[in-house]
């Protein structure tokens, strides 16, 4: 569909593994991880709220680093492993803990910010398994949420850390 | 055999007559003091794994095979008349299968009438040009700026006090003040004799008091997905209104309600400005049917922040006056409310003047005046946040001057019953709310006195409290359908939406506890107008009450018919019948219980449809009411303000599910701080450009800035408002904290800001003029 596009000579073959799935694509060079994973792969997880990395809504893990997809040229993921959301439940549909305590916690209002917040809230958790309130809030000030659930998901936070120990 | 009867319904401090038609008998009102066994309990969200996962499919998310992408171009000016407009070079760009401008767009009016879809005067930065629809939107995005303009540059005017003297550029022909249909300017009120007022009061306040334009930022931008089947129209639109979009574009395209469809399943966030209908939505089913393929128009947040909608500036003279004992003579209020390039409306802005003290002068009048900048909108509780800023600044210097201590001073002007209406209220418990607030903050008679908190360093502590009214009566149309298959499950049908607030887990929890079943069997289908009957837009605060009542009628009416069915399997009387969890028991033989599906399967495929609606509501005026303290930390160097607590109490009837009530309170209470502290438009005068029009430069609250917060709902119920006895929770909690915030500051520092948001420029220049001896600039090293 987009053979088309004025981007038609400058695009590029990739091989990309999300969520454990390896998908081989064809984009234009300027596409972005966010836009790949969202409008071709249908991973509608990660959000567009900014588009322009100040808010942490598009947060996915490239090799359980967190990084902000929106600002990630999805050309440069080529050859690496992405999770979403979408691959944070287990094989059965199971919630990860961090999952089950942000809906416990009630970390979540419309929920448009919520990937994002778990993606980042995913990676904080696997570089220190209990982190104190000052590091939660220091680690998590990149994912703005404007229904203001922001207590919840500091709860939710410290209740999976707990929960894991 | 329906009747049709008429009742008054206040929404957003605006009351209209609502013609209602009431089906049936309604259920009698859930009395005071009953046990339940849902209702009440803070259960977690009923669709939290689909927002958890990934699974809930906003509208931005929302991809029908052969999705085009559309994009807008939009004027860069702030006033402009398009004197060329050529589309040729977009046209031709590959992967380009659609062009819409003045040229070959349907004549289609806006604005009421002022201007069109694509109109040839332009009166903000942002408004539309043309459109186009392509393959990606990267070139959709390409095509637009192929698009030839040339613009003649006009007068434009952005300040709203400039706008307002005579002489200034006009926005519109008419005048850059808002004129009612009877061509009057402003909103007047008067009460009593203001002059006497003032003339018996010992002690006078008299303040300008200045609010932000505050910009919603919801994190799903407005935007829609339009799909043409035959002559059929769908669309997915983040909205919170999906009966009102569906009215809207059937209007405009000339259809009948019937082919559209409207779905909103889940939301992005919509504090007010989801309630209307725009032009994306048109444009978006414009180009689907000229290219038979469906089409996204997603807003960006730049073009959020300029045209989605915002919260208008105001400027308030407000002047109130009291006898040495403490007595409140007049309040006297002057606002001018910005209302941007197309507004239509002047939000309330006198409403807690008129309404929240006994006081028996006063005067309001609020002008609307018309800016060359984006239109505003409704922004949770348009007009209270703004007026209570104000007010309850003017009262806490009236205490502060009088010696008497703030709330000692809001007990002694309690308005015992609606001073504009001359009626009592359906339920008033703001006395008990202040002493709920001052017991949660551990206050036990007086808040401390000015400048009395210890502060370390450069820090200095300080305590204040702010009220709140807000009205969150809800009212008619609501309507329901509640289903029980024959397996037993339930399924509610109603066309309400669930912006975020978790109005799909309360008002499932008030079925559940109507029917007798577990809320794991109930399926709630909102937010889309093929699933259920009519409810109203999400704003107001009146989703619980109103769809509340519903759900339950309807809940009620398929109870009743499933207990006439067991009574004829059972062989007793249906009073002699019991419902509970998903079973119908003969009262006192425990063995005769069956479960719903057991009896329902004697009947084959038979469904049970139940039938509820919203009746009239009383003839008294349903109100909520609250109380926050703040306790905030200023620092005298720097001007920093950090909030360290915030207490919050509202009486909103009664509580469905405490766990999502408190989240409500706490998003309020930082929306309000955002308000109070951070979140400000900011206009290049020179130019009429937004400044800020992004998530970086606009300052919202983040998770490092939250304060502690103690909240609770009062949890009396109305029992006159509505048979659930709920009033509104949505709005309330963000009303009074700024002010509460500024009372705060004033606690701590002894000078009031008048304007907010109260950065650090702005309370550093506050401290500067402070002249008694203590903090000079050359001490503050």
């Amino acid at each position: 569909m987009l053979a088309q596009s004025s981007e038609a000579a400058t695009r590029h073959d990739m091989n990309i593994t999300v969520n454990g799935e390896v998908y081989s694509v064809r984009i234009p060079s300027r596409r972005t991880l966010l836009d790949l994973l969202r409008d071709e792969l249908h991973l509608t997880g990660a959000k567009k709220v900014c588009d322009m990395g100040h808010c942490g809504a598009c947060t996915v893990l490239r090799d359980g680093v967190p990084i902000l997809s929106c600002l990630t040229l999805a050309i440069a993921s080529d050859g690496e492993s992405i999770t979403t959301v979408e691959g944070l439940a287990g094989p059965d549909g199971e919630l990860s803990p961090l999952q089950q305590a942000f809906i416990d916690c009630d970390g979540l209002q419309c929920g448009f910010c919520t990937p994002g917040q778990l993606m980042s809230a995913t990676a904080l958790l696997a570089e220190n398994s209990a982190p104190t309130e000052e590091e939660i809030r220091h680690y998590m000030a990149g994912n703005l949420c404007r229904c203001g659930a922001y207590k919840g998901i500091v709860e939710a936070i410290q209740q999976a850390a707990g929960s894991e120990q | 055999m329906v009747k049709v009867v008429k009742t008054r319904v206040e929404i957003e401090g605006e009351v209209h007559e609502e013609t209602v038609v009431v089906e049936q008998d309604e259920p009698k009102a859930w009395e005071a003091g009953r046990e339940f066994g849902i209702v009440g309990k803070p259960l977690n969200r009923v669709d939290g794994r689909e927002r958890v996962t990934g699974a809930a499919k906003y509208t931005y998310d929302i991809h029908p095979a052969g999705l085009l992408y559309a994009a807008v171009l939009r004027s860069p000016h702030p006033h402009a008349r398009v004197t060329r407009l050529d589309t040729s070079r977009a046209e031709k760009l590959p992967g380009v299968r659609a062009v819409l401008s003045r040229a070959n767009a349907l004549d289609i009016s806006w604005h009421s009438g002022v201007s069109k879809l694509f109109g040839d005067e332009v009166r903000f930065a942002g408004e539309e040009i043309a459109a186009v629809a392509a393959d990606d939107l990267d070139t959709a995005r390409d095509a637009i700026k192929l698009i030839e303009v040339e613009y003649e540059l006009l007068p434009f005017v952005t300040d709203l006090e400039e706008a307002a003297k005579p002489g200034a550029p006009l926005v519109h022909p008419e005048g850059n003040i808002l004129k009612d249909d009877d061509d009057r300017e402003g909103e007047v009120y008067t009460r009593g004799d203001i002059d006497k007022g003032f003339k018996s009061a010992d002690v006078i306040v008299e303040r300008t008091y200045r609010t932000p334009t505050a910009m919603q930022n919801s994190f799903e931008t407005h935007g829609a997905v339009a799909m043409w089947e035959g002559d059929e129209l769908t669309i997915w639109e983040s909205t919170q209104s999906v009966f009102g979009v569906r009215g809207r574009v059937a209007s405009v395209l000339k259809m009948p309600v019937s082919k559209v469809r409207v779905i909103s399943e889940y939301m992005g966030g919509g504090f007010g400005s989801k309630g209307g209908t725009s032009k994306y939505s048109i444009i978006a089913a414009l180009f689907s049917k000229a290219t038979g393929r469906p089409v996204k128009l997603m807003l960006d947040r730049r073009e959020e922040n300029l045209l989605a909608g915002n919260r208008g500036a105001t400027v308030q003279k407000l002047r109130i006056g009291a006898k040495r004992d403490g007595t409140l003579t007049a309040i006297d209020l002057e606002a001018l409310y910005g209302i941007g390039a197309y507004g239509t409306w002047t939000a309330v802005v006198s409403g807690p003047a008129q309404e929240l003290y006994k006081c028996a002068n006063v005067r309001s009048n609020t002008l609307g005046v018309r800016v060359n900048l984006g239109t505003h909108s409704a922004f949770r509780a348009p007009g209270y946040v703004e007026g209570i800023f104000a007010l309850e600044s003017a009262v806490d210097e009236l205490c502060d001057k009088l010696g008497k201590d703030p709330v000692e001073f809001r007990r002694k002007n309690h308005a015992d019953k609606d001073q504009a209406a001359d009626s009592r209220y359906t339920s008033k418990h703001l006395l008990a709310c202040y002493d709920k607030v001052l017991e949660l903050a551990g206050i036990e008679d007086a808040l401390p006195a000015k400048q009395s908190l210890a502060g370390e360093g450069h820090w200095r502590r300080g305590v204040g409290i702010a009220s709140q009214t807000w009205g969150g009566g809800g009212g008619p149309p609501a309507h329901a359908l509640v289903r029980i298959n024959p397996d037993g499950t339930v399924e509610v049908m109603s066309g309400t939406q669930d912006i975020g607030t978790g109005t799909k887990t309360a008002l499932s929890q008030i079925v559940a506890e109507e029917l007798g079943v577990h809320i794991e069997s109930v399926q709630f289908r909102l937010g889309d107008t093929q699933k259920g009957p009519y409810a109203p837009a999400s704003w107001g605060s009146m989703t619980m009450p109103s769809v509340g009542p519903a759900v339950r009628g309807a809940a009620a009416d398929a109870r009743q018919q499933l207990l006439e069915i067991a009574s004829y399997f059972m062989e007793v009387p249906t009073k002699n019948l019991h419902i509970a969890d998903g079973a119908i028991t003969i009262e006192g033989r425990q063995e005769s219980s069956r479960t719903i599906k057991e009896l329902l399967s004697e009947i084959g495929e038979y469904m049970i449809t139940g039938k509820g609606f919203r009746g009239p509501n009383p003839t008294q005026p349903i109100r909520t009411w609250g109380a926050q303290i703040a306790e905030v930390e200023v620092n005298v160097e720097t001007g920093e303000v950090r909030v360290v607590r915030v207490v919050a109490v509202h009486d909103v009837g009664r509580v469905i599910n405490p766990k999502g009530l408190s989240s409500q309170f706490y998003g309020g209470i930082l929306q309000g701080m955002g308000f109070g502290l951070t979140e400000e438009r900011i206009v290049d005068e020179r130019t009429g450009i937004v400044l800020n029009a992004n998530l970086q430069d606009y300052k919202i609250p983040t998770i490092a800035d939250v304060p502690e917060m103690l909240v609770q709902g009062l949890d009396v119920p109305d029992t006159e408002a509505n048979h659930i006895g709920s009033k509104g929770a949505g709005e309330p909690p963000i009303i009074p904290t700024a002010a509460a915030i500024a009372n705060a500051i004033y606690n701590a520092v002894g000078v009031r800001v008048e304007e907010i948001p109260v950065t650090r420029r702005r309370m550093l220049e506050a401290l500067r003029t402070i002249d008694d001896g203590r903090w000079t600039m050359d001490d503050r090293r």
